[in-house]
């Protein structure tokens, strides 16, 4: 109990620090939302309202106070690009995709890069180890974006069975949305799978000669029950690690996938509120990239314990 | 250790299961897509433009983005509206009369005309929208010039202004809205043009529907039931799915694009209304003086900029104007300059820089057409020793440095026809304008300038906005280079597309082809 309540106040000063940080930040950098919401032809009162308005006329310290104040009660305040959207309405219509973009990414990645890591790992040095190490080499040297592309043109422009940018919304149908999503999640997948497998294999491959497999293996277990059983739990340890830095990636929200599918998910919405500096989305955006990579750091630390009860006491 | 063990491989064996599950179900679903697709494509939902830039808000009187602007002219309408031919025509209004003096405006509300929500356009309606467009935008609005607006009978509105204008109908394309609806204007506005707003979706799209009640149908005829603007910020995805069949229209192709699509697609070509160019901040030290700043003007070739850039197919130009605008262009100004690296080196070396001099050029990063345009004067420019560094910012830094600070050397960009009033683009390059970003300063223009205000003679307005360009030209104001060729295509599903020299991408023209 009392670890997590270590583990929440650490992710409350975290939020406090990194809220601060983005605050001062923006205030170093030039760019105004005022003026780039209103564009070259706004005359200059125009301006100066608008400031006002959002306002950005009074000293920082006292703009990040009453952001902090509205933001414990839970309010985040209006976005100053959209003019009739809430900074909650904005992420909660964003987030619900990226969350499912991760889940389908982080499916594929397991099913796939697992049966893979352990193969690559049980023949090692053998034909088959030599081609999963080369096509895993390759996938790894592509960049996701032009994966992306060139799936869109293939799948989109050549066999015709995915309709480029017809993404369909999760309200709207559900299988539609997720049938659209397949394609960016492998993108998102490809490369990831790729260097799973390599963990994975070395991994596995550091383990398999210690004392306890021979032991497993002298107590009459075949290979698969050694290597499954007994050597996999072990040789995870550092995979998940692995697995779960790239799940907190995506649900930062992949920009540059977002892009090249026209997802409305978060990568999309935060870049476009940083440019146009949208500071009341930009904060909540960061709050919440900064909560899921802390959130899932925690989740790590649990299941840590439970794949190896030594940690507890570390 | 052992129940966790347990614990542990039950739920890998469970995530794997559900794992594989799943991706069985994506494999399925992914060739039930296949017949799925085929039958999208029959029964088609309705005509979709793509655009690269957002509409953010749908409040007509906010808008300040060329994208924006030209969505909205579908759903809003001013007393008067924009023609193809870059005039105006009575639109809320049926006509209007202009007195001698070009003091008083007198305005006839169209008979039967109503908003979207089917309640008739009042005189009232008329005076609280340009009554609360002049508030939005303070002292700099155009309608300012407004002293009085009177009402003398249901049908009747009559504006007096402070001071003679006879430009002054271009400002009154700003949408007519409706009093009654008045704390719904930045979400639910409602309009008297051809289309009505549906759903504004941020980020995704803006639907739109015919609006069945609209005072012009009849002469219109059979335009499309429905449309949808579908927001794609990156240019080559919008491009993919132009070609894959997800949107039926996009702009700004450039002439590469253009020549890899087929016979589905029928090609407008058009001009961007951009007067686009190197700007030159005249207060920077080698450019106070004219020699250089027309030195810079001979260095540059502009045949080379239209060639690598449109495909040869821009307006050349060397002064602020619009060709296309006939009523207003001096095509004489065309003729001062000439491709001439020796003129330029010797006019250099008269002002004092033989050796050339170091010239910062900013750029905002985000505009690839204004990037590369920079990347080839930089090249051009090193023929006469002007060594250019290129500065890419963001844009909302451009904004607040370049524009509004004027905290720059030199800068690529296009400015856009926001206005068919002359005297709203002239007003760029007068001496104490707040938005003269180049520092101009030349009091032969500023006297013209002055005189083109205060003048109501046609004729004489002609001759003086000439004068302006010429001097504009003659001076090295700035390094005017071209109006860019845009090419807009459109599946051949749909015919009637037409441009206009304003932003306005005006979809009731469109028809389903025969």
């Amino acid at each position: 109990m009392k670890y997590f309540v270590k583990k929440f106040i650490a992710l409350i000063i975290t939020l406090l620090v990194i809220s601060l940080l983005t605050f001062t930040a923006f205030s170093v950098i030039p760019g105004d939302a005022a003026i780039s919401k209103l564009g070259v032809e706004a005359s200059p009162e125009a301006i100066a309202k608008l400031q006002a308005e959002y306002g950005l006329d009074k000293p920082l310290p006292v703009r990040y106070a009453n952001w902090l104040g509205d933001a414990l009660h839970g309010d985040f305040g209006q976005s100053y690009r959209y003019d009739r959207m809430t900074v909650a309405q904005l992420l909660g219509s964003r987030l619900p995709v990226t969350i499912l973009l991760a889940v389908m990414s982080f499916i594929i990645i397991v099913v796939i890069a697992v049966p893979l890591g352990m193969l690559s790992a049980r023949f090692s040095g053998k034909w088959l180890d030599v081609l999963i190490n080369q096509v895993t080499q390759i996938t790894m040297a592509i960049p996701s974006f032009f994966l992306g592309i060139i799936l869109t043109y293939i799948f989109g422009l050549v066999l015709k069975v995915f309709k480029t940018g017809g993404f369909v919304s999760m309200e709207q149908d559900l299988g539609a949305c997720i049938r659209y999503l397949i394609l960016p999640a492998v993108a998102v997948s490809l490369p990831k799978i790729a260097m799973v497998v390599k963990y994975l294999r070395n991994s596995v491959l550091s383990e398999i000669d210690k004392d306890y497999v021979r032991t497993a293996y002298s107590k009459g277990n075949s290979e698969s029950q050694v290597l499954y059983g007994h050597v996999l739990r072990n040789a995870l340890i550092p995979v998940i690690t692995f697995v779960a830095m790239v799940v907190a990636e995506i649900l930062a929200g992949s920009l540059v996938i977002e892009q090249v599918f026209s997802i409305p998910g978060m990568g999309r919405l935060l870049i476009t509120s940083i440019s146009t500096r949208d500071y009341p989305v930009v904060q909540a955006a960061v709050l919440y990239i900064t909560s899921v990579v802390v959130v899932i750091n925690f989740l790590v630390d649990v299941l840590y314990q439970l794949a190896d009860p030594r940690v507890r006491t570390a | 250790m052992k129940k966790v063990s347990k614990v542990l491989l039950g739920v890998t064996v469970l995530m794997l299961s559900a794992a594989l599950c799943a991706c069985g179900g994506g494999k399925k679903n992914e060739s039930s897509e296949t017949a799925n697709s085929s039958s999208t494509e029959t029964t088609h939902e309705g005509f979709i433009f793509g655009m690269t830039q957002e509409v953010t808000s749908v409040d007509p009187h906010m808008d300040t983005d060329a994208a924006t602007r030209g969505v909205l002219f579908n759903v809003f309408e001013g007393l008067v509206k924009a023609t193809p031919e870059g005039d105006v025509k009575p639109a809320v209004a049926s006509e209007y009369t202009v007195s001698d003096d070009a003091t008083v405006y007198t305005f006839t509300v169209r008979d039967g005309i109503t908003f979207h929500d089917g309640n008739a356009v009042t005189p009232e309606d008329i005076k609280y929208s340009l009554e609360r467009s002049a508030e939005i935008d303070g002292e700099s609005s155009a309608l300012s010039a407004i002293s009085d607006i009177a009402i003398p009978d249901d049908k009747t509105v009559v504006l007096t202004l402070s001071a003679p204008d006879s430009e002054f109908i271009y400002n009154l394309t700003i949408a007519i809205l409706e009093q009654a609806n008045d704390a719904n204007q930045g979400t639910a506005p409602v309009g008297t043009g051809p289309f009505a707003i549906k759903e504004l979706k941020e980020g995704q799209y803006l639907d739109l529907v015919k609006y069945d009640g609209y005072w012009d149908a009849a002469a219109l005829g059979d335009y499309i039931p429905s449309a949808r603007f579908k927001f794609i910020s990156d240019a080559q995805t919008a491009f993919m799915e132009l070609k894959g069949g997800s949107i039926d229209a996009l702009q700004y192709l450039t002439s590469d694009q253009i020549n890899t699509l087929g016979d589905e697609y029928n090609v407008v070509e058009a001009t961007m209304m951009l007067v686009h160019g190197l700007f030159l901040n005249n207060q920077y030290e080698p450019l106070q003086d004219a020699r250089v700043r027309q030195a810079l003007n001979y260095a540059i070739d502009r045949d080379q900029i239209n060639e690598m850039m449109f495909g040869g197919k821009s307006q050349l130009i060397q002064t602020h104007g619009y060709p296309t605008i006939t009523a207003w262009y001096n095509a004489d100004t065309e003729s001062t300059y000439t491709h001439d690296v020796d003129k330029a080196k010797e006019l250099l070396a008269e002002a004092g820089y033989e050796g050339g001099f170091d010239l910062e050029i900013t750029v905002p990063s985000s505009y690839t057409q204004h990037v590369q345009t920079a990347e080839i004067i930089a090249d051009q420019f090193s023929q006469i020793g002007v060594n250019v560094t290129l500065n890419q910012v963001e844009w909302s830094s451009w904004l607040e440095d370049v524009y509004r600070g004027r905290n720059y050397q030199a800068t690529v960009i296009g400015f856009d026809i926001s206005s068919l009033s002359p005297a709203t683009w002239y007003k760029r390059y007068y001496s104490t304008s707040s938005n003269d970003m180049t520092n101009f300063s030349n009091a032969d223009y500023d006297a013209a300038y002055e005189a083109a205000l205060a003048t109501i003679d046609h004729e004489e307005k002609h001759s003086l906005y000439g004068q302006m360009q010429q001097i504009l030209a003659e001076q090295g104001a700035s390094v005017f280079i071209e109006d860019p060729a845009d090419f807009i295509a459109i599946n051949s599903k749909y015919t009637g597309y037409t441009t206009y020299p304003v932003s306005a991408i005006d979809l009731s023209l469109v028809k389903v082809a025969q």
